[in-house]
């Protein structure tokens, strides 16, 4: 699990020698791993007190805590850091307006993407981080009704954007039209990519595109899945677009 | 990453007063993605997302002006771009995907980096990391004896072969585009084919800027009378991949003859490839294979292969054959 987390965030780290022997970069501690001060209702109120993800969660930091010595050295650095990033200009608040409603978020790093904001501040966690370089579209939003890719664009930019989520496209038992269409398509196998896929997909409702299945795949060639399922994704496309 | 202190500018004479301080970030999706790497290690940013510089107008003489911050995809969908310069709507849509085209600006596309590997290696130009002149002038060009099927064939250096990968640089330097831009020292225009640089001994240097400068708008001349445009793009796959090799051709033909001609290629060049060896070979001529044929020759003639990308010679030259043939049908 160190790894994993090594190798996820390898791009939060600092390259400076200093920083390298300190362990984790301080966003790490405030942005990736740090809950929100109030947790969402839905995660607080879990059916049996916990849900699979925050086991996992758990799970994951005491693997590290067991395995890393650094992290608890890193602790001292932390404060300083941040002290300095305000001093330099960096944020203080930040307030983020997603699905309709607004997030306050307390010393939000400058370095922080949309992408982990969403998923490991505001828990979010429909969005998903797959290449994390703009190359597979897992992570596709809408800011402004525009999709966009959330790893390449840090959250401190956002401020007084709408942004919106697979979550705020539709829910259990209120499904967009494109979600059901993926579910009567079979639109997915492994589902990972799925939230970007339909983000994608419901954006380009409302885009000047063609009406043939080969601009439906031009249009999603920003999505890419590994188990293949492009033909049902391009079905249900069709389909939602047809009764538009 | 690198920490940097961030400002959001809310005009330009704040961003350029704020400039000194590190580097501007619009769409992000080079930076943001550089950054990630260790490649880009900005001290500061400054967002100039608020700029009023996203509207496209057109000229009292007939041009268009493109402000730096309008996104690829509004450029792209434009109705002026797409009824005078389709060459330029063209680029554009074969360019990134439609979520980057919505992020990324007609500024920030002037400005896109090479997609070299050995260049995007975080540990490139530094000690035990891979050679490269780009990132640290004097560590040598890993890719010159490394793998280098997608580097440059023409413009090259003994210094650096990377490849400039933006698809919109190749349109407008067809379409001879100006560049304004604003500075400490004020304002001033680039013409395009002056704004990149050749690798030469200095491949660290890519572009006009001076420190602080702020690209402001881009300018397209009146369209040409009577002529038309094409752009054609090879790619390893059809959709979502940088060019091998891309053609922006505008041609007027008249009875038979070409009497206006622009050439420029992409995914070939250390800088988006005007080729004005083509357009000599093409001016007068009439329209037909065997010019065509002698214009591909003479643009690729200086071509400088290595040894994993040979084919792009005859690429190039088939994909200018076939850009000029739909281009004059």
């Amino acid at each position: 699990m160190a790894d994993t987390i090594n190798t996820r965030m390898k791009h939060l780290r600092s390259r400076t020698p200093q920083n390298v022997t300190a362990g984790l970069a301080p966003d790490q501690q405030s942005v990736d791993l740090e809950p929100l001060a109030e947790p969402l209702a839905s995660e607080a109120a879990g059916k049996r007190g916990f849900s699979r993800r925050s086991f996992l969660s758990g799970l994951g930091a005491a693997g590290v805590l067991a395995g890393a010595a650094p992290l608890a050295a890193a602790a001292p650095v932390i404060e300083p850091a941040l002290q300095d990033q305000a001093e330099a200009g960096g944020t203080g608040n930040v307030t983020l307006r997603i699905n309709g409603k607004e997030y306050t978020l307390r010393g939000l790093d400058p370095r922080a993407t949309l992408l982990d904001t969403l998923r490991e501040r505001i828990h979010l966690t429909g969005t998903k981080k797959g290449c994390d370089h703009g190359q597979c579209g897992a992570c596709t939003v809408h800011v402004n009704g525009r999709r966009v890719n959330s790893c390449l664009s840090f959250a401190v930019m956002h401020e007084g954007d709408e942004i919106t989520t697979i979550e705020g496209i539709g829910q259990p038992g209120n499904l967009h039209a494109m979600q059901a269409a993926f579910v009567e398509h079979d639109g997915y196998q492994c589902g990972y990519c799925t939230s970007g896929q339909i983000m994608s997909a419901v954006a380009l409702l409302k885009e000047p595109i063609g009406p043939s299945d080969e601009e439906i795949k031009s249009a999603m060639a920003g999505n890419i899945c590994r188990c293949g399922a492009y033909t049902n994704i391009v079905a249900a496309v069709r389909q939602v677009r047809s009764k538009a | 990453m690198e920490t940097f202190s961030y400002v959001k500018a809310p005009s330009v004479d704040k961003a350029l007063a704020s400039a000194s301080q590190g580097k501007f970030i619009a769409g992000g999706t080079t930076l943001v993605d550089l950054m990630k790497l260790s490649v880009e290690t900005p001290k500061a940013l400054v967002d100039i997302n608020l700029l009023p510089l996203d509207k496209i107008e057109k000229l009292p003489e007939g041009g268009l002006r493109i402000g730096a911050m309008v996104r690829n995809s509004d450029l792209a969908w434009n109705a002026d771009v797409q009824k005078s310069y389709a060459v330029l709507s063209e680029a554009l849509l074969s360019g990134a995907s439609p979520q980057l085209r919505n992020m990324a600006t007609t500024g920030g596309n002037l400005l896109q980096r090479t997609r070299c590997a050995y260049f995007r290696e975080p540990s490139a130009g530094t000690s035990g990391g891979y050679g490269c002149n780009k990132r640290t002038p004097g560590t040598g060009c890993a890719a010159l004896e490394g793998f280098n099927r997608t580097h440059a064939i023409l413009g090259t250096s003994e210094h650096c072969i990377a490849t400039h990968p933006s698809d919109m640089c190749v349109a407008m330097a067809a379409l001879e585009a100006t560049i304004h831009v604003e500075g400490p020292k004020g304002k001033r225009t680039i013409a395009f084919a002056d704004f990149h640089k050749l690798p030469g001994d200095t491949p660290n240097i890519e572009n006009a800027l001076e420190a602080g400068e702020l690209i402001t708008y881009v300018d397209l001349p009146k369209p040409v009378e009577g002529a038309r445009s094409n752009y054609l793009k090879l790619r390893d796959r059809a959709s979502y991949e940088f060019a091998l090799s891309s053609a922006a051709v505008v041609a007027r033909v008249e009875g038979g003859h070409i009497r206006y001609i622009r050439v420029a290629m992409g995914g070939v060049g250390t800088k988006p490839w005007r080729s004005h060896e083509a357009e000599a070979a093409l001016m007068g001529k009439p329209a037909n294979a065997a010019s065509f044929k002698a214009a591909a020759e003479a643009a690729l003639a200086k071509a400088k292969p290595q040894k994993d990308n040979a084919f792009k010679v005859e690429l190039a030259k088939r994909c200018l054959v076939r850009s000029l043939k739909t281009a004059t049908a």
